[in-house]
């Protein structure tokens, strides 16, 4: 009950800001009858969200644009610790491969897609492999950091004992590079959305993406902004989900929340 | 064949020296340390900052090799990291993805010891040191002092002989300070370790050590070793008597007035 009070003074100020700036925008438009293929009205937005839902099938649009960049992150995000984890322990390798990345991150996927669009096809395939493209990175060069910012007093530690190369990655290595892991994650999730939308502006003829294009050309823009708020209650979940996760496994990475005091040294 | 260690020794240092580098930029390090410790002797080394302390650590704990002379640990040489030498560092140095008891465990663990005939062990330790309530909290959650026992208890899990600690309580505020010394000195007597203590604060050496090591800046040799005439057991108060001012004051003037607390 008190959680709950504090919750809403929290948000007070928020709500009232957001609902000030909604309301302020449709009195506008409607004022100085801004005509709506150029900026729809607020009301006109939720109208074309319910329609988009109960007739044009968002849903099922929603749910391909979903899949194709949930598993594009996943499959990036694997490729990512993959090559992190043998760059790491062959340093030989990372020489030889870390250029390659490098080129790869530094074109634009944007100028890559339509080339992938032609290889793999119009399908789910080819924003697959977009979005793998664009998540791999961040996820890469954050999990390397983080294999190898481990402290130098914990190396001498395991040293002292012998630890081998082997023992040294799995009680030092790889759980100090889990908060570096999650913080690639959470740059590749949204980086992933973006992907799957790039994808199948280049070529499709489903998700999200592809509806955005052909309200778009109808002029339709009231129906665009309603696919807005679709991409981006999509972004905000699959974040959402990441971050349930990550307080999950990165427990012991949590610093003492305000106001909760710290066990004391004496009981 | 190098000799024997005199007599029994737990610690032999003979005529060690170290040097950083090669060439002009070379650092000596250290110089000429000879030192026999005995089992069950309490050493602290004084000296000042950048003196090679902490050289000395990495030496006898085997994580670098001298550039001269030869030290022994219960009576064989070092030349790696070996598992009958407990270290403690300045910080604690604890896995913070780790429970306070894994933590403890972790020596068990790399060592390829059975974790289980261990974990009675350890929860004895963590009591001994006073965190038995705290086994299954997180690094986190602990104080600095907490975290600093923690440390202690993991030292001296595997049973190694000798532990060697570098100013383990050097970040540490004075009333915590004052309160881990006397810890130590219960868990030493509780433990009957050899120990190498290092530290900057001459009255910390006073209260702890059996004798204490008093060492000249870089390139660190040992400039006198000192027995401690005060009594066992110490307390707190026991500072405030003349004797240990006297035996402060003497540390002190070696030093050259250097070496002042903290
Ligand atoms: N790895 C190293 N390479 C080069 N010089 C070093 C290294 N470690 C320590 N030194 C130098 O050796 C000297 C002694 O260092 P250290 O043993 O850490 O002293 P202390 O612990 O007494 O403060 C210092 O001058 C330091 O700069
Ligand atoms: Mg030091």
């Amino acid at each position: 009950m008190n959680a709950l009070l504090r919750w809403m003074r929290r948000q007070f100020v928020p709500l009232i800001v957001f609902v000030l700036f909604i309301g302020g925008w449709e009195a506008i438009i409607r004022a100085l009858q801004v005509e709506s293929f150029l900026v729809p009205a607020p009301s006109a937005v939720i109208v074309a969200f319910v329609r988009g839902f109960a007739q044009a099938n968002y849903l099922g649009h929603a749910a391909i644009t979903c899949f194709q960049a949930v598993s594009g992150f996943l499959l990036g995000s694997a490729l990512g610790i993959a090559i992190a984890v043998m760059v790491v322990v062959f340093p030989a390798l990372e020489r030889i491969v870390y250029p390659y990345i490098v080129a790869l991150q530094t074109v634009p996927k944007v100028a890559v897609a339509p080339l992938i669009v032609v290889w793999f096809g119009f399908g789910m395939e080819s924003k697959v492999i977009i979005v793998a493209l664009v998540s791999l990175f961040p996820v890469l060069v954050n999990v390397m950091a983080g294999l190898k910012s481990v402290d130098q007093d914990r190396l001498d530690l395991l040293a002292s004992l012998s630890a081998s190369r082997w023992q040294i990655l799995r009680f030092l290595r790889f759980p100090n590079a889990l908060p570096f892991l999650f913080a690639g994650l959470n740059t590749a999730i949204v980086f992933a959305v973006i992907g799957a939308i790039v994808g199948e502006f280049v070529g499709a003829n489903r998700g999200i993406g592809f509806l955005i294009l052909q309200a778009n050309f109808s002029l339709d823009i009231a129906a665009a902004f309603a696919l807005f708020m679709v991409l981006s209650i999509m972004g905000v979940t699959l974040h959402s989900i990441l971050q349930a996760i990550q307080r999950r496994v990165l427990f012991w990475n949590r610093t003492v929340e305000a106001g909760q005091p710290a066990p004391r040294d004496t009981p | 064949m190098p000799p024997e260690a005199i007599g029994d020794a737990a610690l032999s240092i003979r005529d060690v020296g170290m040097v950083y580098g090669a060439g002009p930029g070379a650092v000596e390090a250290l110089s000429g340390i000879t030192l026999d410790v005995a089992p069950g002797e309490f050493i602290a080394v004084v000296g000042p900052s950048g003196c090679g302390k902490s050289t000395l650590l990495r030496l006898v704990t085997g994580l670098r090799r001298p550039t001269g002379g030869e030290i022994l640990l219960q009576g064989r040489r070092v030349d790696g990291p070996r598992s009958d030498v407990g270290i403690v560092f300045q910080s604690p140095v604890l896995f913070p993805w780790r429970s306070v008891l894994d933590n403890v465990l972790l020596p068990i663990e790399v060592l390829k010891l059975p974790k289980a005939r261990y974990r009675d062990r350890a929860m004895e330790l963590l009591d001994l040191v006073g965190l038995g309530r705290f086994a299954m909290n997180y690094p986190a959650e602990l104080s600095g002092g907490m975290q600093q026992r923690a440390a202690i208890a993991r030292a001296l899990v595997q049973d190694a002989p000798v532990l060697i600690m570098d100013e383990p309580f050097g970040a540490l505020d004075a009333m915590t300070r004052e309160q881990m010394n006397l810890e130590l000195q219960r868990i030493w007597q509780a433990q009957r370790k050899t120990v190498v203590f290092i530290t900057h604060s001459i009255a910390e050496a006073v209260f702890l050590a059996d004798r204490i090591v008093v060492m000249s800046p870089r390139p660190g040799r040992i400039l006198d070793v000192i027995t401690n005439t005060m009594p066992r057991l110490r307390s707190l108060d026991d500072m405030l008597a003349p004797a240990f001012a006297e035996q402060v004051r003497h540390v002190r003037a070696l030093l050259g007035g250097r070496g002042a607390e903290l």
